[in-house]
């Protein structure tokens, strides 16, 4: 008895995390223009219009490429500073760490605002350059705090004995720290891309007119009811998702990136 | 001397693999009960048994003559030390004492000198405003004994207690244990699979192998008498022959009859033969029963471990004198520690060792 | 020569363009006017109730969807960790797998859930219940807050109790402590971290969210993060904007110092 109440509540705290995700699902295959709680038959055709929308492909093209421009630099940048912070002192560390720390900390509105009252200041145009920026900015804690601890772990052994063997420091690190480090490099990547393919509250603030990541888009249609092509592709994105997450799952026993950090607002 | 705890037909498996078959087991009042064996063999299932941790599939516990099978843990008048002492972090050392006779809800004066008390008596006075974590791995040990006792358990139980600590401090400890169980006057039921540990502390020793008791008496009688193979080979170094029986006192090892003590295995009975390395007696050649050439020569300090190849069979001595590799020796046993066991009769009893 | 701590200069510039600038900007911007003379009226501006209430408003809500979290997390997290650690994996794949599908449209499913002819209240009719209309109420965005941020107070605790040791807990029933004290004295204070950490991670995004509000109160309901997009986004002046959003920040930190106090006031607090 004790035993079914304790998987009733677990159940129904999971039913609850799936229920919305559910009820956009089933909209998807509703026939009506626009979401809303009426049922008007079952349908295909949004997943054809998805690519015959022209916002929402734009929107999800330029999703994507931020998402992947963006963690790929931050990752860039992220790995190699990581390698520089491990010849800080001790004191140097502790501050920049702390720098880390804010952007994970700060209510997300305030670094929006923040960053959008920078690029005003200089006189630079919010576009596709300013929602970059931003997106790298909010990305790199997340692959300095995934790096930092491999590479600590990792000790400095390894790099030394490549260099014993005769490898330069650059051969070194390529052929010896790197690999050992790659979990930790994978993992920020990953948990960047999702951040930045999440994100609305920072690319609402920095984009320019016009242009609009599938967040933007969503919430610009929220108020008349949201487009059905958009509910489709969004069915799309989580099935692909979910089939890659549980191949993984199964195949090794574990999830990706594990995205614990910090919600959108 | 009564049993305070009967283990009665305890059988236990988990995921399909069956752990204790069927266990016996009495404890007499104020024993120092050793389990011992290797990992897997059931020793810790035995203890979780008893202290509440664990319910067994089938069978009964009695504490005092009675049945506390279903009995949670905290309802039990048992308490236990666990393996990795497993102090509560965020408690002070006076709090982590102070748990148990706060539950139960005893006054601040008694429990101040319980405190004391049991600080003393594990001698770590005045530490009991210290942080759990600022102690010493022998010093949270002694921590978790005194929380365990000053509850007055009439049975304390041990995991491996001193298995996380460097060989010194675990001679200590031994000692220390052994104060303690004659100052208190309780039971204690000790796990271990150090058999050195078994022998040193305990009044019984209870050898567990594959879920089954192998062996249990007292330290001597399991060292000197070993009553099949795996004992033999847990508790200490042995020479471990085939031999047959071929009438009372007399059995015929290597082709060579030795005069022994042991009676009622029959006539020309093959039986297994125990010698304890430190009982062979090496010789000038020809002057011993048996002839045989030295193979392998190592300083172990307290005496020379050598290898004696003899009749067919590398024997295994100990001596303080030094014999080179490859001189020729000859090899001596007195009556008296020649020890016959029978043979396995089944594969269960077959004699596994594993290496701990 | 060249210096490995150079390495990091690229970083070093994003953290000064991207973080330090910036937050000395909106102190800038908060301290001055329209045409870049000294002014507090900005900062003042919180006292207007226009202003003040949103920002009540939000801190009462936050800590509304902070507790209701809190209360649905640490069971969760008890029940979870006895289901043991092998199954660790599939639970936090299971919490974090709603995060793929865009958290707006998570949220207007909500409002698509809770219309007055939504699923919940067709079902409700059909059983014979009253219509739930809470859709457009402060109600609606509590709950909009709990389903959104659920998830960031679930992971961090059940992070930290299945890494509790089982042997303590073991040990406190060894010494006499009954199901709920072990709970009180041992699971509790030492999930600490992990509610302190979860405590933040819905507590700040819940006290700053506009979307939500917006979503699920419809247009009537304004919190503070109402207020400063309208300041930013809708014609409303920068400088009032950076003003209050300075001012919401200093009732965050006064949150999170007192949430602080109490965590160590709790681990006194132990038996």
């Amino acid at each position: 008895m004790k035993k079914f109440g304790k998987y009733l509540y677990i159940g129904l705290i999971f039913f609850f995390l799936y229920l919305p995700i559910l009820t956009l699902i089933v909209m998807s295959f509703n026939d009506n223009e626009r979401t809303s709680g009426v049922w008007y038959g079952f349908t295909l055709k949004w997943f054809g219009e998805i690519f015959q929308s022209q916002d929402v492909m734009e929107a999800l093209i330029n999703t994507l490429v931020i998402a992947v421009a963006s963690a790929a630099i931050a990752t860039l940048v992220g790995v190699v500073a990581c390698v520089g912070i491990m010849a800080y002192t001790r004191r140097q560390r502790t501050l920049i760490l702390q720098l880390t720390n804010i952007p994970l900390l700060n209510a997300e509105i305030v670094t929006a605002i923040s960053l959008m009252l920078t690029f005003g200041m200089f006189g630079i145009s919010l576009g596709m350059g300013t929602i970059l920026f931003s997106h790298i900015c909010f990305c790199l804690p997340y692959v300095i705090l995934n790096v930092l601890p491999k590479l600590r772990q990792a000790g400095s052994s390894t790099y030394e004995a490549a260099r014993d063997l005769g490898a330069g420091p650059v051969k070194a690190f390529f052929s010896v720290v790197l690999p050992d480090i790659m979990p930790g490099v994978a993992t920020g990547f990953l948990m960047s891309f999702t951040m930045s393919v999440d994100d609305f509250v920072i690319t609402h603030f920095t984009r320019g007119a016009g242009i609009n990541t599938l967040s933007t888009l969503i919430y610009s249609q929220q108020k008349r009811g949201i487009r059905a092509n958009m509910c489709a592709l969004s069915t799309v994105i989580f099935l692909v998702v979910l089939i890659v997450l549980l191949v993984r799952f199964f195949l090794t026993g574990r999830t990706t990136a594990d995205k614990t950090v910090k919600g959108g607002t | 001397m009564g049993n305070i705890l009967e283990l009665v037909n305890i059988s236990k498996s988990f995921d399909g693999e069956l752990i204790l078959d069927e266990l016996n087991l009495d404890v007499k009042e104020n024993t120092f009960m050793t389990l011992l064996g290797p990992s897997g063999c059931g020793k810790t299932t035995t203890l979780r048994i008893i202290g509440g941790f664990t319910t067994p599939d089938e069978g009964r516990v009695l504490f005092e003559g009675r049945d506390i099978t279903n009995l949670p843990p905290n309802k039990r008048q048992l308490n236990t030390v666990f393996q990795k002492y497993a102090l509560f972090p965020h408690m002070s050392v006076g709090e982590n004492i102070a748990y148990g006779l706060k539950i139960s809800g005893k006054s601040k004066t008694y429990i101040d000198d319980k405190i004391k008390y049991a600080l003393k008596l594990v001698n770590m006075d005045g530490y009991a405003n210290r942080d759990v974590s600022q102690l010493s791995g022998g010093q949270q040990q002694r921590i978790a004994i005194a929380r365990a006792i000053v509850n007055e358990p009439k049975v304390l139980l041990l995991d491996e207690p001193l298995g996380a600590l460097d060989l010194k401090l675990r001679q200590d400890m031994q000692y220390e244990l052994i104060r303690l169980k004659n100052e208190l006057g309780i039971t204690f039921i000790y796990v271990t699979h150090d058999q050195e540990e078994a022998l040193t502390m305990s009044d019984t020793v209870v050898v567990m192998n594959q879920g089954y008791i192998q062996q249990m008496g007292t330290p001597e009688s399991i060292y000197n008498e070993p009553e099949n193979a795996f004992v033999a080979t847990f508790i200490g170094d042995s020479n471990i022959l085939s031999g047959l029986m071929l009438q009372d006192k007399l059995v015929r090892i290597c082709g060579v009859n030795f005069i022994c003590v042991d009676t009622g295995f029959g006539v020309n009975k093959p039986v297994d033969v125990v010698i304890r390395p430190e009982d062979v007696i090496l010789d000038e050649p020809g002057m011993g029963q048996l002839d045989g050439v030295v193979t392998h020569l190592i300083f172990k300090g307290v005496h020379y471990e050598m290898e004696v190849m003899a009749g067919d069979f590398e024997w295994l001595v100990q001596s303080t004198e030094m014999h080179a590799v490859g001189e020729a020796v000859s090899l001596r046993v007195v009556p008296d520690n020649i020890q016959i066991m029978n043979k396995p009769e089944s594969e269960d009893e077959e004699a596994v060792v594993i290496d701990v | 020569m060249f210096k490995r701590k150079s390495l990091s200069l690229p970083y070093i510039l994003f953290i000064l363009c991207g973080t330090v600038i910036p937050l000395l900007a909106i102190l800038y911007y908060a301290m001055v006017d329209k045409s870049g003379h000294f002014t507090l009226a900005n900062l003042a501006a919180i006292g207007d109730p226009l202003h003040l209430k949103p920002l009540l408003f939000s801190l009462l809500l936050a800590f509304i969807c902070t507790a209701i979290c809190l209360l649905l997390a640490f069971p969760l997290g008890l029940m979870l960790r006895r289901s043991g650690a092998g199954k660790k994996g599939f639970v936090i794949f299971l919490l974090i797998l709603p995060m793929w599908m865009n958290f707006l449209l998570r949220t207007i499913a909500w409002k698509i859930l809770l219309q007055k002819t939504g699923v919940i209240n067709a079902i409700l009719n059909a059983v014979g219940l009253k219509s739930l209309e809470i859709i457009n109420t402060p109600y609606a965005v509590v709950l909009g807050m709990v389903y959104d941020f659920l998830p960031f107070m679930i992971l961090p605790i059940y992070n930290v109790m299945i890494k509790i040791d089982n042997s303590l807990v073991e040990a406190a029933y060894d010494l006499g402590a009954s199901p709920f004290r072990v709970m009180k004295d041992v699971l509790l204070p030492l999930s600490m971290p992990g509610i302190i950490s979860g405590v933040t991670m819905t507590f700040v995004p819940s006290m700053t969210s506009f979307a939500i509000s917006e979503i699920l109160g419809g247009g009537n309901i304004s919190l503070i993060g109402n207020i400063i997009e309208g300041e930013f986004l809708r014609g409303g002046s920068r400088n009032v904007g950076s003003g209050i959003s300075m001012v919401m920040m200093v009732f965050i930190l006064i949150s999170m110092a007192l949430l602080n106090k109490v965590d160590k006031n709790g681990e006194g607090a132990v038996v």
